[in-house]
């Protein structure tokens, strides 16, 4: 089963190097990748067959979305880079010690305040209580939620819980951050804001981003490439480089280059759909 | 149970007893105050109005319903007036009331610390894996469903009379809901939740302490109210399998009296029995309230 979907997938696969020339066309810098997948695939054992041959690289400074259609297997790919699956076959290279990972759900514990939440990774790391109640002090002013460390999940809009998720994750200071649609539920111009956050913390702190999305728009907002998966098996068909400097104003999104370029991206994921 | 809907935070007789939440008010989400002051109103009027009919038609019960409903004499259920004072009036009848319920509160409390601690025990076992899950839980349904009656002469073979074997009894009659309530409440955590925490290598026991303990105290609490309700039902039905002499719980009182033929008293220790029943209730819900009442909807949830 594995060998003859592998084998029916490969011209995607080819697809997929299309890739090393756009990558190393700016991908100039010496530094080792600090995230690898190679020649990853992955098969659950009731059969599906969610990932096909999948390889690239996050380079630091870089910040990578993978969009694609529901189920084609982009939050598999971000389970298998922090080990929470293994892979059926293929490789992940990426240091898992400083691994940031904001879910689909804000995952908030209901019974700890938004402080004691932050603070939960550092806690299980076991990070000094006073430490750790400052990193999660600093980590609660940078997404904006100072005012509400007191308050209890219950307490909290969409949007808000999704800030303190991401809070949480950046108190382990990652080098790697991997985000799995988390504004997927959140409202459009709630999810707007937070893509400005994202960015203005990637900037500040210069961490290579996987991002999971199936908008387009928030895919290329954020992004300085973007990759278009498509589904059963997931593969890459496409890889774009999106040219746009940092920080990026919201105005961004109305620009003609902009909506060219989400026009291509949304072109391969119908290509790659049919 | 329109209050649990429009009130969202308040739910049942435990909840009124509490002042409202702080925290809820100061982010504006709590409900305005005058609703929240009707539904005092209905939280004590409401029942107020229950009592007042039920205690109306006692009354016309011993002094004209016996008779015209069942033709039988209207002695067999004592005016009110008349079971309230010559149960808890009269010196005697009182001590030997008060003494009944003593003994039945004694032996339903250490019943209920012991299914307490051995339920949760037995929970955060099952709770490790589905095999032992699986292994253990027919044996608590068969519990639940072999009758008392059944047991009583394996007990006595084993511990004679006396209070162990109506603790023992109270146990069996109380256990169970302990442990379906924790260990569903253990595995409520969702995926996500338990995600983060492999992430971290978290091993077992920081699982337990810092997530499924923590998430499953709503269900915990469900657990003790309804065991607690349980196991003032076990220890009365233990003093009638064990009767010991000195001890007599409530159940024994009442029989007396009933033999004997004096229904005021009969009455009397109904009342005290589910009085007990009532404050036992009310203590856990509020125990509740106050200790997940902050983070969770409620005290309470499904049964």
């Amino acid at each position: 089963m594995t060998e003859t979907s592998t084998a029916a997938t490969s011209p995607a696969t080819s697809t997929a190097t299309s890739r090393t020339a756009s990558s190393g066309a700016h991908g100039t810098s010496p530094q080792p990748p600090a995230l690898r997948f190679v020649d990853v695939s992955m098969v659950f054992p009731d059969g599906t067959h969610a990932l096909s041959e999948t390889t690239f690289d996050v380079r630091p400074g870089e910040f990578v979305t993978v969009v694609g259609p529901s189920g084609c297997g982009k939050s598999t790919l971000l389970r298998i880079a922090s080990g929470l699956n293994d892979a059926t076959t293929g490789s992940v290279e990426v240091d898992r010690s400083s691994l940031g990972y904001v879910f689909q759900d804000a995952t908030l514990l209901q019974w700890r305040t938004v402080q004691r939440n932050v603070e939960l990774l550092a806690e299980l790391e076991g990070v000094p209580r006073r430490e750790r109640a400052r990193r999660a002090g600093d980590a609660i002013d940078l997404v904006g939620l100072r005012g509400a460390e007191r308050q209890y999940p219950k307490q909290l809009s969409g949007g808000m819980k999704m800030r303190a998720s991401l809070a949480r994750s950046l108190v382990l200071e990652p080098s790697v951050f991997l985000f799995d649609e988390p504004f997927g539920a959140v409202d459009e111009i709630t999810r707007e804001r937070l893509n400005d956050e994202v960015i203005s913390l990637f900037q500040r702190k210069g961490f290579a981003g996987l991002f999971i999305t199936h908008s387009i728009t928030e895919a290329v907002f954020l992004s300085t490439r973007v990759l278009v998966m498509s589904a059963r098996p997931g593969h890459i068909v496409g890889d774009y480089r999106v040219p746009f400097d940092y920080p990026r104003a919201p105005e961004l999104r109305f620009e003609p280059a902009f909506a060219e370029l989400c026009g291509e991206v949304s072109h391969a994921l119908r290509g790659a759909h049919s | 149970m329109t209050i649990i809907n429009s009130a969202g935070v308040g739910t049942d007789l435990g909840m009124s007893l509490t002042p409202p939440d702080a925290a809820v008010d100061q982010f504006g989400v709590a409900p305005d105050r005058k609703r929240r002051r009707r539904l005092a109103w209905s939280r004590v009027l409401g029942p107020v109005l229950v009592f007042v009919v039920f205690v109306a038609v006692w009354h016309w019960m011993h002094t004209d319903g016996m008779r015209t409903l069942f033709n039988r004499p209207g002695f067999l259920i004592p005016a009110p007036e008349t079971v309230i004072n010559d149960s808890f009036v009269e010196p005697r009848a009182r001590a030997a009331l008060f003494n009944g319920i003593k003994w039945t509160a004694y032996i339903a409390l250490i019943g209920l610390a012991i299914t307490i601690v051995v339920g949760m025990i037995l929970a955060i076992i099952m709770a490790q894996a589905r095999a032992v899950e699986n292994s253990i839980y027919p044996y608590l349904v068969a519990i639940q469903a072999i009758p008392i009656l059944a047991i009583v002469p394996v007990i006595y073979s084993m511990f004679g009379g006396g209070l162990i074997p109506r603790i023992l009894v109270c146990v069996l009659i109380s256990i169970f809901p302990i442990v379906t309530n924790t260990l569903f409440g253990l595995q409520s955590a969702d995926r996500g939740q338990h995600d983060l925490f492999t992430l971290r290598g978290a091993n077992r026991f920081t699982r337990l302490v810092k997530l499924q303990l923590p998430a499953a105290m709503p269900n915990i609490f469900t657990g003790f109210r309804i065991s607690a309700g349980l196991s003032v039902i076990g220890a009365v039905v233990g003093e009638q399998f064990f009767r010991a002499g000195s001890k007599p719980g409530i159940g024994i009182v009442l029989e007396s009296y009933r033999q004997k033929g004096i229904y005021p008293q009969v009455f009397g220790c109904l009342i005290l029995a589910a009085g007990l029943g009532i404050i036992v209730f009310l203590l856990f819900g509020l125990l509740s309230k106050v200790v997940v009442g902050h983070w969770h909807e409620s005290g309470r949830s499904t049964r």
